[in-house]
């Protein structure tokens, strides 16, 4: 028996993945590939789809053809809690917190402990998971906010939080949404900070416009216009590609 | 456990007033008829509980919960009915030993569904499964395919209006539009008998505070958050993980073995079950009883449900026309200026504060009475800012 030791093994394999609304291709034909441990960021103007990709890797939106491998297994088609369960978390572009609940109660409700109905009646807070809630806490700075409630944090704190939840969730791939939107500079610095120690140990695709921001962070940058890719490489090398060049000037 | 329960004090005394009340001092000052009538109405607290459970904390509004009452109402009944059609009582019929109406209809035997319901143990058990799993198919059919909100009322408000009509429409099987009536004995105890309404009383209030419990039970551990959750933000719960349908269809199946356990000791109490008893009307007073007692607790619940039924058979016996419009316009009320309901004020008016006040006046008080020096004056002064707290704080 001859093991495939050199055939690589993505984290996430996106193939001819595409979805139309009323005949509206609004993705195309996309592809993505993303090996672990990276950060790999979808940029493009307005209306090029980004967030309709997310949609439909985390099972939001039903795809109309292509294949979604998530560790080598199919997920199109899976129900979104399904997909959770497997290891892909995701992030919406507003903060999409349990703005009642407190910042330790956000984290508890999404431990991968008590999802069923049974398990979840019967959930208790042991030492364990108070361990861990409190170590993603101060991962995400908000150790000595773990009584306050979600609705009072600053609009940073509760990109913060909600990237915390997916922390919790134990995702291997999480999908950020423009995660820095509407951040203040020093928030932005952190964010970055964030987002480089938890990539260590999982991969990350992150949604943005900022510039500067997909500098920092990236790995891998896709550039995507009108439902599809225009461009995929290292951030220097897609800037120097004169379609990049022409779709945002032109925008 | 006390504290899953309970999450605070007022939560506490408030379920303790309720049981003093409805288990010492109604049956020690009510007549056994007035009594029974409290019963009846209590039986709606088991709805209405379960309502708090489901439209309250998952937000899912069921305007069909009288199905449930009636399916469980109906099992109840059928069972009594059977008991009451021993051969010698119906000797007279073309075929003794059926019920009267299935000989009126002129069938000669009991239908096959009828037969296990010659069993106590069994119809017991159907009481409370059959609602629940009626529910939980029910619910998950429909929010597996994401149906919710004004169309899930909608689609319940259908069911309740198709069950009524189908008990109405085969005379034979169920009694029709009279309903099973002349309800007697359960198992040769004649539920009629003063001493029987008294005991039957008492379990009624048993299994309530049963139900009570078993939903602040579940309002107070996580699956309560969650079902919150899914009421505030269902999207980002399901990426958490959860399976909201499933949890969506557990709730409601939970509220309809309330409704179902309600059913049933209207039956025992009340002595005859009908399909007017379960249709459209009321149904939706089901949920008046619910919002006017305040659909986030419990407690307001039972209380929602004894009020507005006294209302109505005070009112009704007036003016029948006019009690319709007085419970429309006391629902509007209720939605538009205190969408939490009786319990909403009540918290108001007694926020912890002033609970607290009340508790330390209360405790000088009986210093005063312990050391019986000056007891008269101390009470004036303490008995003055219990009154005074609550309207100082009502105002934040």
């Amino acid at each position: 028996m001859i093991k495939p030791t050199d055939q690589q093994t993505f984290l996430l394999e996106v193939e001819g993945l595409g979805v139309s609304f009323d005949g509206f291709k609004a993705v195309d034909d996309f592809n993505f590939y993303m090996d672990r441990g990276q950060v790999h960021v979808i940029i493009g103007p307005n209306g090029a789809g980004k967030t309709t990709v997310l949609d439909l890797i985390c099972g939001r939106t039903k795809a109309t053809s292509g294949n979604i491998r998530f560790n080598g297994k199919e997920i199109r088609g899976m129900n979104e809690h399904n997909i959770v369960r497997l290891g892909v978390g995701r992030k919406f572009q507003n903060p999409s917190i349990y703005e009642g609940l407190t910042v330790l109660e956000n984290l508890e409700l999404s431990h991968p402990k008590g999802r069923g109905v049974f398990s979840c009646m019967v959930f208790r807070r042991t030492e364990d998971i108070q361990k861990r809630i409190e170590e993603v806490a101060e991962e995400i700075g908000l150790l000595e906010f773990l009584e306050t409630e979600a609705s009072i944090l600053s609009h940073g704190q509760k990109q913060w939080l909600e990237i915390g939840m997916l922390l919790m969730q134990d995702s291997d791939l999480v999908m950020l949404d423009e995660p820095v939107a509407g951040m203040s500079v020093r928030e932005r610095a952190e964010t970055v900070n964030l987002i480089k120690k938890i990539s260590k140990n999982r991969s990350i695709v992150v949604i943005e416009h900022d510039m500067e921001f997909v500098k920092q962070i990236a790995d891998r940058v896709t550039v995507m216009h009108l439902g599809k890719v225009i461009a995929e490489g290292s951030m220097e090398h897609v800037q120097q590609n004169p379609k990049v060049i022409e779709v945002y000037i032109g925008h | 456990m006390f504290k899953t329960l309970f999450k605070n004090r007022g939560e506490w005394i408030a379920f303790l007033a309720t049981i003093i009340l409805l288990a010492v001092i109604l049956p020690l000052v009510m007549p056994i008829f007035r009594l029974n009538l409290i019963g009846k109405y209590l039986t709606y607290g088991f709805v209405a509980v379960g309502l708090v459970l489901l439209w309250g904390r998952c937000g899912v509004l069921s305007l069909g919960q009288g199905v449930f009452f009636g399916l469980g109402g109906y099992c109840m009944a059928m069972f009594l009915k059977l008991e009451a059609s021993d051969p010698e009582s119906t000797a007279i019929q073309s075929t003794p030993g059926i019920p009267d109406f299935m000989d009126w209809n002129q069938l000669t035997e009991l239908p096959a569904f009828w037969v296990p319901f010659k069993s106590f143990p069994f119809t017991v058990l159907a009481v409370i499964a059959v609602p629940t799993l009626v529910a939980f198919v029910i619910g998950w059919a429909l929010f597996q395919r994401r149906v919710g909100g004004v169309y899930f009322a909608i689609i319940t408000q259908a069911i309740a209006l198709i069950l009524s009509l189908g008990i109405d429409g085969n005379q034979g099987w169920t009694g029709g539009r009279n309903g099973i009536t002349d309800l007697r004995t359960l198992l040769g105890w004649d539920i009629r008998s003063e001493s029987a309404q008294y005991i039957l009383y008492f379990v009624n209030l048993i299994l309530l505070f049963g139900c009570v419990l078993v939903s602040k039970y579940v309002t107070n551990t996580r699956i309560g958050r969650v079902l919150v959750a899914i009421r505030d933000r269902e999207d980002r719960v399901r990426f958490s993980g959860y399976n909201v349908a499933v949890m969506r269809a557990v709730t409601f199946a939970i509220a309809a073995m309330f409704a179902g356990i309600g059913g049933a000791m209207f039956v025992l109490q009340v002595g005859f079950m009908s399909p007017s008893l379960i249709g459209i009307v009321p149904s939706i007073e089901m949920v008046i009883f619910c919002a006017v007692g305040g659909r986030l607790s419990v407690i307001g619940a039972v209380f929602g449900a004894i009020i507005v039924n006294l209302g109505k058979t005070t009112f009704s016996e007036a003016s029948p026309e006019l009690w319709l419009y007085l419970m429309g316009g006391t629902f509007i009320a209720v939605v538009m200026f205190f969408p939490k309901g009786l319990a909403g004020l009540m918290e108001k008016l007694f926020s912890l504060k002033a609970v607290k006040a009340g508790f330390a006046s209360l405790g000088s008080k009986m210093k005063g009475l312990v050391s019986k020096s000056d007891a008269k004056a101390e009470e004036e002064t303490s008995s003055t800012t219990p009154l005074e707290t609550p309207t100082t704080n009502s105002g934040k």
